[in-house]
């Protein structure tokens, strides 16, 4: 199979960067979590786009795109609008007042203890969850490479990925983690360029001929370049594609791998150019799956895409083998093999910088603040190149478990946990001078709690056909997605911890966190 | 150097504040931002990697401090100023996208021109907006903020550092 020869060279080039980049390490913390805190904003940049743009974006929204046709185009609009969020007010702010993780920046203000332990249990969730998204996103790609549904074959794939980021992560650190993530950056742009080139070909640059063939053979006729297919039923359908659109916005301000990029650059000036660096990739990016996905309506058509795969994710793949000639040509297989191929290496970057954020949030966050203070403190560097171990065990053993799931779903469900636990407590520490440390932990409890409960209680869970227990019935909350309630609860419970603390606010310290924000003073 | 980065009244604001005036370190500093020499502050033991209390409302100080002056107060503002309306017009922009898209899709499936209709439109300008709003945040922050940022920037490290016995 040409598709794993080309993923075995992935993977043997990438071991090559974490054997080579870990040939003189020192073993510091610093190297570990941001390593060394030298590149520059081009490359970290497109590090932070490698570590963004999941298969989820690459095989899932093009896939939605070529079955609902414009709805799907609304996943990949509240995937890039929410950069706004982080460029605006997260990145520099953050640059500038953290160390490693997003429970620096709260703990600056705050008493440690309890602040750490609050935001590294939302920063390991979050992460856990979104890890076990794209580990059932690698079970499924592998099942439709090997053609029929072998579990056997799916289980391995889980393994093996878990496997391997583990290996990354916990040799390699930050400095293997990031030149993963440029290289994935680069052949994923590269291979999604050059697919919208063949496409736009095909249509002599017609970009409304595209759109009017898509149409045609979707089976929709012009419903399809219109909102409402998959989101326009009933009421809750919409609020339920409105509460998923928020979470998406808001989410990504709130996802640790992301923050923890941050500081992989020497200054907060560093640190917004790669913001918009990346900006440009992953605009230009969700610009070419809308070509991708109504070049797969068009040119493959919805029926065949559903047939191959309920969920769309297959559109990609087969759009490749039909530019490259239709199935049976060479130039066909060879194009499915790179699609393939890109998108096994775009789960393996994904993972390895998700687990390494996860590990610095265990090491950093939780074992520095839960350990007895008696027992004699192992490194912290140490401890994390275990918690990688643990994280990637745990991963692997849930994305076993959840291996039927619906993969955007997950994805939606972390950025909504993202949303309800991080980012309010991060928006009140940077910007509000009344915010205190009971607002802080009932901030990150108080939107954690809400939306993992609502998830329990949803559709997702029990009471219908799709859901995980099928035969139960416990759901008592009617949205897939609980961002809608549960970040205004996140917020909310952080502003009524504020002012019902016993405690003041500590003006000295707001100062202190506010003129570091701003003007970079004191950052390391 | 450091003295020309600060506003028309650095000091004289806190020394009117809540600070104990028999505070040496708070001398020094009415003596003005360039001068201090650390002679003031108690010298911190060479080994120890902890501040000492006593540096820590030091420290704590000279960041209430540059918190009331002018110049760090310039630059809150002209942050503040670009990024407040900003985030309240793309969100809002965005918010209205979405709940247009759900909730009027018949007026979202209107034709403009050809296969595009007024939801392709608006797609691609949420594309657009978004590229031009990075555009000119990055625009804004290079020329409005940066250097009087860097220079704030030194100026606190300078007077913490020089608090802190030239502890770095």
């Amino acid at each position: 199979m040409l598709a794993l020869l080309l993923f075995s060279a992935f993977v043997a080039v990438t071991l090559g960067i974490t054997t080579w980049v870990s040939r003189d390490r020192h073993g510091s913390a610093e190297e570990f979590y941001v390593g060394g805190r030298l590149f520059s904003p081009m490359e970290n940049g497109f590090a932070i786009a490698g570590d963004y743009m999941s298969a989820a974006s690459f095989l899932g929204i093009s896939g939605l795109i070529a079955l609902y046709g414009y709805d799907g185009l609304l996943y990949s609009v509240g995937f890039l609008v929410a950069w706004l969020v982080v460029l605006f007010l997260v990145a520099e702010l953050v640059r500038n007042c953290g160390r490693f993780t997003l429970a620096d920046v709260v703990a600056a203000r705050m008493r440690e203890r309890p602040v750490r332990i609050a935001a590294g249990t939302s920063s390991v969730t979050v992460s856990v969850l979104y890890l076990v998204a794209q580990m059932v996103g690698a079970g499924s790609l592998v099942a439709l490479l090997l053609g029929g549904t072998s579990g056997a074959a799916r289980n391995w794939a889980v393994i093996g990925v878990g496997a391997l980021m583990v290996i990354y992560v916990s040799l390699g650190g930050m400095r293997a983690t990031t030149w993963i993530q440029i290289v994935k950056a680069v052949l994923l742009m590269g291979g999604t360029v050059a697919l919208t080139a063949l496409v736009l070909v095909r249509f002599h640059g017609d970009f409304d001929q595209l759109l009017r063939t898509a149409a045609e053979r979707s089976g929709h006729g012009d419903d399809f370049l219109a909102p409402g297919l998959k989101y326009g039923g009933d009421w809750t359908a919409r609020f339920d594609f409105i509460s998923l659109g928020l979470a998406l916005v808001l989410g990504t301000a709130g996802l640790p791998h992301i923050l923890s990029r941050f500081y992989t650059v020497p200054t907060a000036r560093a640190a917004r150019r790669s913001v918009v660096w990346s900006i440009g990739l992953i605009g230009g990016f969700y610009l070419m799956t809308i070509v991708l996905g109504f070049g797969a309506a068009a040119l493959v058509g919805s029926d065949a895409v559903r047939r191959s795969n309920p969920a769309g994710n297959t559109a990609v793949p087969l759009l490749a083998l039909d530019l490259g000639g239709g199935s049976g040509s060479t130039g066909g297989t060879v194009l499915f093999a790179v699609v393939a191929a890109i998108a096994f290496a775009t789960i393996l970057a994904v993972v390895a910088g998700i687990t390494l954020a996860s590990s610095a949030s265990v090491a950093h966050d939780l074992y520095a603040s839960l350990r007895r203070r008696r027992a004699k403190p192992h490194s912290e560097v140490a401890v994390a190149r275990a918690a990688a171990v643990g994280i990637g065990v745990v991963a692997i053993a849930l994305g076993l478990l959840a291996r039927d799931l619906n993969v955007a779903f997950l994805v939606g469900l972390a950025f909504a946990v993202a949303a309800s636990a991080n980012l309010p407590v991060l928006l009140y520490s940077l910007f509000w001078r009344g915010f205190t440390t009971r607002g802080a932990v009932w901030s990150v409890y108080g939107g954690l709690v809400p939306a993992l409960v609502l998830v329990v209680l949803s559709p997702v869970v029990s009471g219908s056909p799709a859901s995980l227990f099928p035969d139960l019935d416990f759901q008592y909350f009617p949205l897939e997605n609980p961002g809608l309630v549960s970040i205004p609860l996140g917020f909310l419970a952080g502003w009524l911890g504020a002012v019902t603390s016993p405690e003041p606010p500590d003006e000295a310290r707001h100062a202190e966190t506010e003129v570091r924000a701003l003007t970079g003073a004191g950052a390391v | 150097m450091p003295q020309e980065g600060y506003g028309p009244e650095p000091v004289a604001t806190g020394a009117a504040g809540p600070v104990r005036l028999d505070d040496p370190w708070y001398d020094a500093l009415a003596s003005g931002w360039g001068e201090l020499d650390g002679t003031g502050a108690p010298t911190p033991a060479a080994a120890s990697p902890r501040r000492r209390p006593e540096d820590r409302t030091a420290a704590a100080e000279i960041y209430l401090e540059v918190q009331r002056s002018e110049a760090f107060r310039e630059v809150r503002r002209r942050y503040r100023r670009f990024v407040v309306p900003a985030v309240a017009v793309f969100f809002t922009w965005y918010v209205v996208y979405v709940v247009t898209a759900t909730s009027a899709p018949g007026l979202m499936a209107r034709p403009v021109a050809g296969a595009v209709n007024v939801a392709m439109l608006s797609g691609l300008g949420q594309f657009l907006t978004t590229f031009l709003f990075t555009w000119a945040y990055a625009r804004h922050a290079r020329l409005r903020r940066d250097r009087a940022a860097l220079e704030l920037r030194w100026d606190t490290q300078e007077l913490t550092r020089t608090v802190r016995g030239g502890e770095r």
